[in-house]
């Protein structure tokens, strides 16, 4: 009761619970099964109802210091010790330090005849004793219903299973009954109604030949319980649950960056990469690069000397480190180094439960920083969508709330990845980068580009992803009017740009060429103009000369003819001065 | 032999008796204290054998009150329930023997009807 006590400590009015030591069960019930009362857990053959009820017990007796006594109506204590064998559970041994009882209480229908009046004192009687033996605190009734099978009087059984449950509850054990699920009712034999306490339902569905076991509380009377249907699976370490809230929105944001191991793509994220403790999604159609830039991110993260738990569901190690080689990445020192653990298998192998139970269990063996799955979508194939779904948003919660940077990608189907993609994980995502195919002048290239990244400033561009034979490559992509360019397209784009800029340059020359021919034709005219005028000029003068030349000589002429002819010097001179004068005056006005 | 009720035995008298005559019934009434079940089942048991094994039988009364250990050796859980130990194979008849015929065809001395 003391320990009862501490874990209700927050809930002092709830009912005192008996802790189960089952993984998970104790989150979702609050802190255990109503102590001092039946709880009842029914379901189909095979879903792991006994293992429930012997978990319980062997827990705590081994856990919680509380012995019990298990009440076996179908299998003999030698046959479930085998059982559970497998579970590290060692019957014998507890038997041995009396801190468990097996009784097995077998009814053999040809043996007996009813006749007159009987109850089943001697049942109580035998548990009694049991519980007396060791001081069992509690008690498990596995499977109660068969004794319909074995005795006739359902009248009597009915109102004796009544008077067991009052007699569990007044002898202050914690006690499981087992009863098969019925048609359309919680158990064959309507038990329910008797224990109203506690009802727990498990379910085994196979959808798609994988199994997935189920876990739902029904009833829990004076307690808050989850009342969702929460997966459990059957492993090495006994039952666990998986309940999706358990890990809540509680993690811690880091604000340290990582990188991404490629340059260009942490400059897209704001410069500096991922936040530790986030979660990348890479999705793209087949082909597009996923795998090589989570080898990337592996490669990183070994680098700075972390850990790096890889889960290929696709390929196996050796296949990927080969491949990865192709692109100058080399992965093998980091494994041989143990810094990167791979763990591969066949998504189809087991189903979603056991997937998760995995990895949580490498999780926690090898405590990682950065965990990486390759590829999500596989998981659709080992369940329905809506069930990859979940236990997808369970896995990345589960990292979240460990502090491990997950790397996740997924491969999507058509042209737009977007639609096809985890719409219900990408609320958890937060930096989602997509690479995709861009399909252009009968070649394919890989573009990239981050549809969101929570909390920094990233890059809206495309960029094309190159795989070198030096790793992944991001380069600008031209964007024209055309659209985007990658590849050789890119390259022709290019040259026909660079010839363009020639062509444009060639001109300009041209015509500067052509302004200069002008001015040198123009200069050249005026030149011509010029010299024409000049010979003309000179002609003129020359004319002007001659004429004043021959004035001056018809002047003097006349002058010699005068003095030959001794003239009268007085009559002839004025007329010489009026003839000089006219002939100045005509000189004057041809040249001016 | 009629008063077995009472009379203790040890189990190298029981053993000799076995021994020495193999026709004998070794019979056992599991009970749970003096309720009226079972003493009526002790007494219907009783009148039953004076009647059809006189002389050859033996009936021995457990109670499990008293020896509660002893429910898990012959798988009891109905009370009352005896239990035909001899001649083999192991019988059991629960109820309080009220009904002759069903007892006597859950003892084997009546052959089940159709």
């Amino acid at each position: 009761m003391a320990r009862a006590g501490r874990v209700e400590n927050t809930a002092a009015t709830q009912l005192p619970k008996a802790p189960t030591g089952v993984g998970g069960l104790d989150e979702i019930t609050g802190g255990g099964l109503p102590r001092g009362r039946p709880t009842l857990v029914c379901g189909s053959a095979g879903c792991g109802k006994t293992l429930l009820a012997m978990e319980f017990l062997v827990r705590g007796a081994m856990q919680f210091g509380e012995p019990g006594v298990f009440m076996a109506f179908e299998e003999t204590s030698e046959e479930l010790g085998q059982n559970v064998r497998s579970l590290g559970f060692d019957l014998e041994e507890l038997a041995r330090a009396n801190k468990l009882l097996v009784d097995h209480v077998h009814i053999e229908r040809s043996e007996i005849e009813e006749t007159g009046e009987y109850d089943l004192e001697g049942l109580f009687i035998r548990l009694g004793h049991a519980i007396d033996s060791i001081g069992a605190k509690r008690v498990a009734l596995d499977t109660l219903e068969t004794l319909f099978g074995g005795l006739d009087n359902a009248a009597v059984l009915r109102s004796e299973l009544r008077r067991l449950f009052r007699w569990l509850k007044d002898r202050e054990v914690t006690a499981v009954i087992t009863a098969e699920r019925g048609d359309g009712t919680l158990t064959r034999q309507g038990l329910e109604e008797y224990v109203s306490d506690c009802v727990i339902v498990l379910d085994h569905r196979v959808v798609d030949q994988l199994s997935t076991r189920r876990l739902r509380i029904v009833k829990y009377r004076g307690t808050t319980h989850g009342t969702n249907e929460y997966p459990f699976l059957i492993d090495e370490q006994g039952i666990s649950v998986l309940p999706i809230t358990s890990a809540g929105l509680k993690h811690e944001a880091s604000r340290e960056r990582i990188s991404t191991g490629v340059e260009r793509l942490d400059a897209m994220l704001g410069g500096e990469g991922v936040y530790r403790g986030s979660s990348v999604l890479v999705s793209g159609t087949a082909g597009t690069g996923k795998t090589s830039l989570a080898s990337h991110f592996a490669d990183a993260a070994c680098r700075r000397g972390e850990r790096c738990l890889y889960l290929a569901y696709e390929e196996s190690q050796h296949q990927l480190a080969r491949n990865m080689r192709s692109i100058g990445l080399d992965l093998t020192p980091w494994i041989e180094r143990g810094l990167l653990h791979f763990h591969a298998s066949r998504p189809t192998a087991h189903g979603l439960e056991v997937h998760l139970a995995s990895i949580h269990k490498l999780v926690n063996e090898l405590d990682p920083q950065v965990v990486i799955v390759d590829p999500i979508t596989s998981f659709t194939g080992a369940g329905s969508p809506a069930e990859a779904e979940a236990m997808l948003m369970r896995l990345i919660d589960f990292l979240k709330g460990r502090g491990i940077t997950a790397m996740l990608t997924s491969l999507t189907h058509g042209d737009d990845p977007r639609e096809h993609s985890q719409v219900g994980i990408s609320s958890l995502i937060d930096t989602w980068i997509l690479l995709r195919d861009i399909e252009l002048g009968g070649e394919r290239n890989r573009g990239l580009y981050v549809l969101k990244s929570r909390g920094m400033a990233h890059s809206n561009q495309i960029r094309e992803f190159l795989l070198t034979a030096q790793g992944v490559e991001l380069r600008d992509v031209y964007i024209g009017p055309e659209g985007v360019l990658t590849g050789s397209m890119r390259v022709a784009q290019e040259a026909r740009e660079r010839a363009a800029a020639v062509g444009r340059r060639q001109e300009i020359e041209r015509r500067q060429r052509e302004v200069e021919r002008k001015r040198e034709a123009l200069e050249s005219q005026v030149a011509a103009m010029r010299a024409q005028f000049q010979a003309e000029e000179q002609e003129l003068l020359t004319m002007i000369d001659a004429e004043r030349s021959a004035d001056a000589e018809v002047l003097q002429q006349r002058a010699e003819m005068a003095r030959s002819r001794h003239a009268d010097e007085g009559t002839g001179a004025p007329r010489a001065a009026g003839a000089r004068t006219r002939g100045k005056a005509g000189a004057k006005g041809d040249h001016p | 032999m009629k008063e077995g009720q009472d009379e203790p035995k040890t189990l190298a008298e029981i053993a000799a008796t076995e021994q020495a005559n193999s026709d004998v019934w070794d019979l056992r009434l599991y009970v749970a204290g003096r309720t009226p079940k079972s003493v009526a089942a002790f007494e219907n048991l009783q009148r039953l054998c004076e009647e059809h094994l006189a002389g050859k039988y033996r009936i021995e009364v457990v109670d499990l009150m008293v020896h509660p250990q002893l429910a898990r050796g012959d798988q009891i859980v109905a009370i009352p329930t005896l239990v035909r130990k001899l001649p083999e194979p192991i019988r059991k008849v629960i109820g309080d023997l009220s009904n002759v015929e069903r007892t006597l065809v859950g003892l084997q001395l009546r052959p089940a009807k159709p």
